[in-house]
Formats: structure tokens, sequence, C-alpha cells
């Protein structure tokens, strides 16, 4: 299973800044996953104990807000990378995630890459460099979103609107 | 009326004139949003002062659109309309109701009469994409400059490799043109489409547009791309492709500014060096990149 693995690692361009020994000793703590349409890979709030390269379909993160059920936040699709909260205590999920479709991925176990991170400082800078530039893309989008970039001013005057309503 | 004699009734009318509105009439109004409605417009068939009809539009060119008695606003066209002798004979126009101006014209009922200027400014150029991959980013009301571009391309399948259309909305509600995406997925369009905020029924991929982009698995060295949205869209967009390795020179953008005459003589639409009614609105953004972060401008 490692070496499958580890030949779909080296197959994707995610994990192109890695050398041979690290992709070979990430790809220890992976293996291949498949999720149901509708099915929960985690909740808000749950311990972050994974992290999973989607190879195809779909997740989408959600957060459930009082009166309005499972909000849609962001989706993801095949060749990007889900969940970072592993990398930091408390090493929580900030969102909830479900699959969308039949989704195929390869899941990390993060405790363990979490050890490898720690004892070899190489690998622990190497994995940080790989996920700094998803969160900041993300975070920029989402900075871009609040924007609310198609919205008229007459969108914006009822969305602030409804702010102070509640 | 026949062919022969619309030519003939034609050719005795005045020339439009690129600073008087032409008479057209609504010849359909359909709403696409609660806020959008695309017009139909040709060419009045009725006792309204007579003049020829405007010259035919090529997709990314605007018309100055008059509401008698309220004002006048820069449209893109939105569809192909039809150019029978080289003239607009049909034309579309998708208007989004933000202003007085907005709001008069998408009131505007079949039957009734506006009055159009043009064509004025640059188009996309959609004939440059031939034989390459073409990528089309639309944000909002953006998809509507960009639909005349979808329309020919699918005129002519045959001249262009993939045609990928990237959409991106704020919500499901606010989509255009929803109803014609699945015809042309069947006519070889790969359409994606993204919202900034799902609703209960939304099955679509939320998120911000840019985010489509490396799904799509573009083809960088051989793509020409056409963006048009808000400005800051466009820009992080653009930056996107060109980042993939789209040269900015292939990627086009459809700047918005504030155009008056239409015809390059007031200078209200004034960008650095360009005149966006005569310059742009499209322009490559190898030259707009840097316009569009001046905060003056």
């Amino acid at each position: 299973m490692t070496d499958t693995v580890a030949a779909r690692l080296a197959a994707h361009s995610f994990f192109a800044a890695l050398t041979d020994d690290q992709r070979a000793a990430l790809a220890e703590d992976g293996a291949a996953v498949t999720f149901t349409p509708g099915q929960r890979l985690f909740d808000e709030g749950g311990i972050a104990d994974c992290f999973w390269l989607i190879e195809d379909g779909g997740i989408a993160l959600d957060l459930r807000v009082p009166g309005r059920g499972d909000q849609i936040i962001e989706t993801l699709g095949a060749g990007t990378v889900l969940g970072w909260s592993w990398l930091h205590p408390p090493y929580r999920w900030h969102f909830g995630a479900v699959a969308r479709v039949a989704t195929n991925a390869i899941e990390f176990e993060a405790p363990s890459v979490r050890r490898r991170c720690d004892a070899d400082p190489a690998f622990g800078y190497a994995a940080l460099r790989l996920f700094t530039p998803i969160i900041t893309e993300r975070l920029q989008a989402t900075r871009l979103r609040l924007l609310d970039l198609y919205a008229t001013a007459a969108q914006v005057r009822q969305r602030e609107v409804q702010q102070a309503d509640t | 009326m026949t062919g022969q004699e619309t030519a003939t009734a034609t050719s005795a009318l005045a020339e439009p004139s690129a600073a008087v509105p032409c008479f057209y009439r609504v010849a359909s109004r359909q709403e696409d949003t609660g806020d959008t409605v695309t017009l139909e417009l040709t060419e009045p068939d009725g006792p309204v002062p007579a003049f020829a009809p405007v010259p035919a539009f090529a997709p990314g060119q605007f018309a100055m659109l008059t509401a008698f008695g309220v004002g006048e606003v820069p449209i893109s066209v939105s569809g192909l309309g039809d150019s029978g002798g080289g003239r607009a004979r049909r034309l579309q126009h998708t208007l989004r109701a933000v202003g007085a101006v907005t709001r008069a014209l998408c009131a505007v009922q079949p039957g009734g009469l506006i009055g159009v200027r043009g064509p004025f400014g640059v188009g996309w150029d959609v004939a440059s994409a031939a034989g390459r991959d073409l990528v089309i980013v639309a944000g909002g009301i953006g998809l509507a400059p960009l639909r005349p571009v979808v329309l020919a391309a699918l005129a002519d399948r045959s001249r262009y490799r993939r045609i990928v259309l990237l959409v991106g909305a704020r919500t499901p509600a606010d989509l255009l043109y929803g109803g014609e995406f699945d015809r042309w997925r069947r006519d070889g369009v790969e359409v994606a489409v993204t919202v900034d905020q799902a609703d209960s029924g939304w099955n679509g991929e939320v998120g911000l547009v840019t985010a489509l982009i490396k799904p799509a698995g573009l083809a960088p060295g051989d793509s020409v791309a056409f963006i048009c949205g808000p400005d800051i869209m466009m820009r992080v967009t653009a930056d996107a492709l060109a980042a993939l390795g789209i040269p900015p020179s292939q990627i086009r953008v459809s700047l918005e500014r504030n155009m008056r005459c239409g015809a390059a003589w007031c200078g209200h639409c004034q960008l650095g060096p360009l005149l966006v009614c005569r310059d742009g609105p499209v322009v490559g953004y190898d030259r707009a990149a840097a316009l569009m972060r001046v905060r003056e401008l």
C-alpha cells in the first residue's frame, strides 16, 4: 500500500518540492481512502488527526449555523489538500467537512506526521512550506469574498441592515 | 417588408451619428435575475425619426443606451444579434438595475423605444484564440459581455481547441444565463461555476472564481484568456493565470470607466494613456495591469 501511496504522491505536483526520502516518509503515514456521497469526514470541534489529498471527487467545508443548518462555506475539488488544523494546537477542526460526491483521497495520519516534523526539522520545514501557500491562498480568497465583489450598492446596504438587525 | 424593400428603405435613411441615438424598439424583455434584464432590440418599424441602424457590433464592444428623459449608460452587447448588411438590425443587451438610468432601461417593456449609439471601443478579438485554448473567466454581470464570445466560438467550434468557461457569481440566484450552460456543455464548452454564498439547493462549487482555474488543467503556453468582472476580480484572476504561465499579452480584461461620449471626445473615461471608450474596453493585461493598480486612476 505504501508503495502505491508513494507513487501517487510522486505524481502529484503538490508534493513536488519534497525530496524522494521525504515523500517516502510521508507515504508511510498515508493510505488510500474512499468517501461516499454525503459521508461526513469530520465535524467542527473534532480532533484534527488527519489531512487528505483529494484525488478526485469533491468535499464541502461547512459550518452549522443556528436556524440555518449546515452552511457550505467552500468546496474543494480534485488536486487540493483538505485540512491544516492538525498543524497547530489545539488540533481541532474549525469547520466540518462532508463528501459531496464519491471521492477518492489519500488520508494522512497527522500525529505521526507531526512526530516526523518534530524529529526531523528539515522534514518539518518542508511540510510547512507545502501547507503555507494553501493557507495563504485560502486566506486571500476569503478576504476577497468578504468584499462581496459582485454585490450592487443596494445589496451591500441590505446586508449592512441585516447585520445591524442581528 | 421584403429584404429588398428593407435595403432600399435603409439606404434612404440618414447615416447614424456617433453623437445622436438611433431609435430601437424593445422586441423582447427577459428577466434573468432579480435585478438583471436582457433586452432584445430591433429596428423600429413605426413612425419614429429615421436613421439607418447603427453599424454591427463585435463581441466586447459597447453601446451607449438611452432611456429617454432619464439618461444614457454604456452597456456591452450580450449576444451576437443580427448584423445583416453590416448593420445592427437586432441587438441584445443585458442590464443590471443599479442606478436611475439602468432601472429605467430595465423597465422598458416590449414595444417601447430606447436610444442606441455605437458601436464603440475595442472588442475581444475572438479570432486571436483560433487554434488555441480559449479560456473565459466571468464574474457576476461580467458574463454578459463574454456571452457573445462563447456564442461566436461555438458558431465556429472547430477553429478553437478547448473552450473553458469559468463563472463566479454572488449567489445561485445571481447566476446569469444558467439555463444556457447545459447547451453550451453539449456543444463543447467546459463550464465550471462557483458562487460566493451557497443556498440549500445549490450542488455546485462554493468559493472564489480563481479556485476554478487549477482544476481546469489549462495549457498556459497555448491559451488565450478573456476576463470580465469587477476590477479586483479581474486582477486576481489575471494574476493567477499569469502565474500559471499564460503571457499577460494573451490575457485580456474588459475595463469599466466613466464612459460618456463613447467616441474619445470628452476624456471622462481616461485611464492613464488610454481612453477606455476608444482604446478599450477590452485591453491586454500587459497594458492594463500597471494601470489597474494606480490608486488615482
